[in-house]
């Protein structure tokens, strides 16, 4: 079984030329990062995860978790991985330099992200989820609850979760039923149960602060009825040490089809006693602290894609350079052939290794736009942090629709062996099969892609993006031999999104049923375009540098022939996903349900 | 205490490596890492350090083109300091050549109560550089040292043998060359990363350390690499099917490599 190695060299390329890292960094904000520490920080990075975090990857998924009434035990080799994790240090890398973090990038962390992802997607889900934790506290706590929960959460001694799903609440949170009651103290008894919670118990931190979406008394209905608490595992004392155990139990954990190390918990608050709790922000204004980390917490699922992608793409490749079946086609030995000589072994690398490259870029663009936002100031923040926002749903959902495709592909290669666990290829495409469906499914993200995000700015911010594509024509041109296919399909395929978008615009606001029907594909359309782009302009900046003499001229010449690959077999769908997604309702709802059903 | 570590930097033996057909030796323009062979003797010595509760952890090492890549990950892990020497005129040196440069920055480096060195690099792999050292320096030479101890001016160490290990001590200053994977090196950390930008690294010239040319290099080097061959494949293994009686077959394996 091939050894997970961090793509190192790409994540930096990708940070350079499209992550806007020389920008950010000139920034006042990031003024205390420099490049050659970026490179530093994500080689060590990624060794760290290639040697501490990867070989627990498939030994984790077989085992998986034992669950007692005392509490989860994560595999064996768990709590000494993420012990190192905590003394190394990595858990601060985006956090603010207030309470101890590096105040990192965004952009920066979303490459680091991918790596720990990639060498154990199961584990790296309680950092993640710790991120969003300290992210919500950032923006939301009072100095106090920043005081008090920041600095452990930020050296990962303690963890955090997101608990908004209950059983009758979904997608649709405002069905929430979970209730808390002011005390005379100031805090809050909460009760009720929370289902699918992420690392909601383990045996590797000693803490565990839950973020938890309650209900007040008397309290509106629907999400706008809806508070935002904290309720950690143990109750801190004034003097910061460990108090009693809070009134919260995970009563079950769930059995999946992947992620089989990341506990996905039953939590049961205030069974006997109430579990006491803090609030967060204001009364009823749970859904907007809440929204507050929704970016990054998409971004970061979106990640996923990409960093479970190349994961399986990177098993693939080496198992298509072993595997000897088939003689090459037109060759003249006798012998079997390395699989990889064969034309469709080759047109599924490329495809993996064209959208594993397109994704990479789309999460350094996206990511760099919030930290953008948060560096400029005045019409320049705004202007990146609406790019960020029509951008968000689409890293979520495109790339994780694509890694699912991707960790398939890679099964494919593997022929037999692939649906067989040993080879360990297998196990990706397990754990990515969840990215497109928590976080918001991608459903959801394709909704709020036409029916907010495209509506930004009466539009003009969908616009500016859409021309800032075309307008990569003249360089595409002036770029000559070897990137005629790239300019004539991208120009093709973005003509093919700015028509739907306009289409998906006026038809939307006439009846969104319209425009709602089609969102999914839609976004697949914006994803698959962009992608296009980004891939393009790598190629550009891969050109300049060959021409600059860089002596690199394998890595950068098959970043060229990759973004080559993708124009003409990728972008060219764009056309036919175009139509599909201007499809509209009709035939959705000429059936009724009971129509459906198989006779 | 005061503890000096050898360190090299190597290609990272995780990319392809090649060979130059010309001089037939490893081609090293390209970045270098740290040797992980290296990074056992770091661990020691900051945990000797540490124990011993004052003094620093400097690094040794010879690197063309002035590459610092490796020791910056080992300044992360807590080194304090770095002597650095690069010259173009190091190129082609042997194992003796390269003892005598190192022998001359540990001198640069300051007073040192021990220095440590790995058993051998894992590029080049002829395992007589600690040594050397030692006898240039005219200190006591340990070798394969699984344990270390410090006994006030007398050094201790469990140095491994195949049957076991030998009880060894020795005055202080010594060579000691540290058995890979005997302690389990830290990794760095974010700080310690961040830290490791500003630590010094003192990067000198053979004119600076007092060198002959003529006594390293290719024209000091009293050894010579005349042939170079490919590899041979490894060949396939056996497979024995189980029928019930495969334990003796693998019991009949094993006897056969005289290691039962």
């Amino acid at each position: 079984m091939t050894d997970y190695r961090a793509p190192i060299k790409d994540a930096m390329f990708a940070l350079r030329h499209i992550g806007q890292l020389d920008d950010l960094l000139a920034t006042e904000l990031y003024s205390h990062v420099d490049a050659e520490t970026v490179a530093t920080v994500l080689e060590e990075q990624g060794r760290f995860m290639q040697e501490v975090f990867a070989p627990l990857n498939a030994s984790g998924d077989r085992e998986g978790l034992k669950w007692s009434p005392e509490g989860v035990k994560t595999p064996e080799g768990f709590p000494a991985a993420y012990q190192k994790f905590v003394d190394a240090g990595w858990q601060g890398l985006g956090a603010h330099t207030d309470f101890g973090g590096a105040g990192f990038p965004e952009a920066v962390a979303a490459m680091a992200n991918e790596f720990d992802i990639a060498a154990n997607g199961a584990l790296s889900m309680c950092p993640g989820l710790t991120t969003g934790a300290i992210e919500c506290l950032q923006a939301w706590g009072t100095e106090e609850q920043k005081e008090v929960y920041l600095p452990k959460l930020v050296t990962g001694e303690w963890t955090g979760t997101m608990n908004l799903t209950e059983p009758q609440a979904g997608s649709d949170v405002g069905l929430s039923t979970t209730k808390a009651v002011k005390q005379d103290d100031g805090t809050y008894l909460v009760t009720g149960t929370k289902i699918f919670i992420s690392f909601g118990d383990h045996d590797m931190a000693e803490n565990i602060i839950h973020l938890v979406l309650a209900r007040l008394p008397e309290a509106p209905a629907g999400t706008k009825g809806i508070s935002l608490f904290i309720v950690p595992k143990f109750l801190v004392n004034d003097d910061g040490s460990l108090g009693a155990r809070n009134n919260v139990k995970c009563v079950s954990i769930e059995h999946k089809m992947g992620i089989h190390a990341s506990p996905t918990c039953v939590l049961s608050y205030g069974d006997e006693t109430g579990a006491i709790g803090y609030l967060v922000g204001e009364e009823n204004q749970g859904m907007r602290a809440m929204f507050t980390m929704m970016n990054s917490a998409r971004i970061l699922v979106g990640i996923q894609g990409v960093a479970l992608g190349d994961a399986a793409y990177q098993k693939a490749l080496a198992y298509s350079q072993e595997r000897l079946q088939g003689r090459k086609i037109g060759g003249d030995s006798k012998e079997p052939a390395p699989i990889i000589e064969h034309p469709d072994v080759r047109r599924m690398l490329l495809f993996m290794k064209s959208n594993i490259e397109a994704m990479r870029a789309l999460i350094a663009y996206n990511a760099s736009a919030l930290d953008l936002e948060r560096a400029l100031e005045g019409d320049e923040a705004q202007r990146w942090g609406e790019i960020a926002e029509l951008l968000t749903p689409v890293t979520k959902a495109w790339c994780t629709d694509v890694g699912v495709e991707v960790t398939s592909t890679a099964v494919q290669i593997f022929g037999g062996m692939g649906y067989i666990e040993e080879s360990g290829v297998a196990q990706h495409f397990r754990d990515m099969r969840i990215a497109p469906i928590y976080e918001g499914t991608n459903g959801i993200q394709a909704m709020d892609l036409v029916g907010r995000k495209l509506g930004i700015r009466m539009g003009a911010v969908v616009g500016d993006f859409i021309a800032g594509i075309r307008s990569l024509d003249s360089d595409l041109a002036a770029a000559g031999d070897g990137f005629e296919s790239i300019r004539a399909n991208l120009a093709d395929a973005v003509s093919s999104l700015d028509e739907t978008t306009q289409w998906v615009m006026t038809n939307g606001l006439a009846d969104p049923l319209q425009a709602l029907a089609g969102a999914t594909n839609y976004l697949r359309l914006f994803g698959t375009v962009t992608g296009g782009w980004l891939l393009a302009r790598q190629a550009l900046a891969a050109k300049g540098e060959i021409d600059a003499g860089s002596d690199d001229v394998a890595y950068l010449g098959a970043k060229i022939t990759t973004a080559r690959f993708y124009a003409e077999q990728c972008l060219p769908l764009a056309h036919g996903i175009a139509q599909t997604a201007r499809a509209g309702a009709g035939a959705l709802y000429e059936v009724d349900a009971t129509t459906l059903e198989s006779v | 205490m005061n503890v000096v570590v050898c360190v090299k930097q190597i290609p990272d033996p995780a990319d392809p490596g090649a060979l130059d057909p010309n001089t037939k030796t490893l081609k090293r323009d390209g970045k270098l890492i740290l040797d992980e062979s290296d990074s056992y003797g770091v661990e020691m010595a900051l945990q000797l350090v540490d124990a011993a509760g004052s003094g620093e952890v400097t690094l040794v090492s010879m690197a063309p083109n002035g590459e610092v890549s490796g020791l910056r990950t080992a300044l992360a892990m807590g080194a304090a300091k770095a002597v650095l020497v690069s010259d173009d005129a190091l190129a082609g040196s042997d194992a003796l050549g390269t003892s005598k440069v190192l022998a001359k920055a540990i001198a640069r480096a300051g007073e040192a109560d021990l220095i440590l060195t790995a058993t051998e690099s894992s590029d080049g792999y002829t395992g007589t550089v600690p040594e050397q050292i030692a006898e240039l320096l005219q200190l006591p030479s340990v070798t394969f040292a699984k344990e270390i101890a410090v006994d006030g001016s007398t050094l201790k160490v469990q140095r491994q043998t195949e049957a076991g290990y030998d009880e060894v001590e020795c005055p202080l200053p010594a060579v000691v060359s540290v058995t890979a994977g005997v302690v389990e090196p830290r990794y760095p950390s974010f700080k310690g990363i961040m830290a490791a930008k500003s630590k010094p690294v003192d990067q000198v010239t053979i004119a600076d350390l007092g060198i002959d040319a003529a006594s390293v290099g290719w024209a000091g080097a009293g050894q010579e690499i005349v042939e170079i061959a490919q590899a041979e494949a490894r060949e396939a293994g056996t497979i024995i099917e189980d029928d019930g009686e495969a334990f003796a077959q693998v019991v009949k394996f094993l006897d056969d490599l005289k290691v039962v």
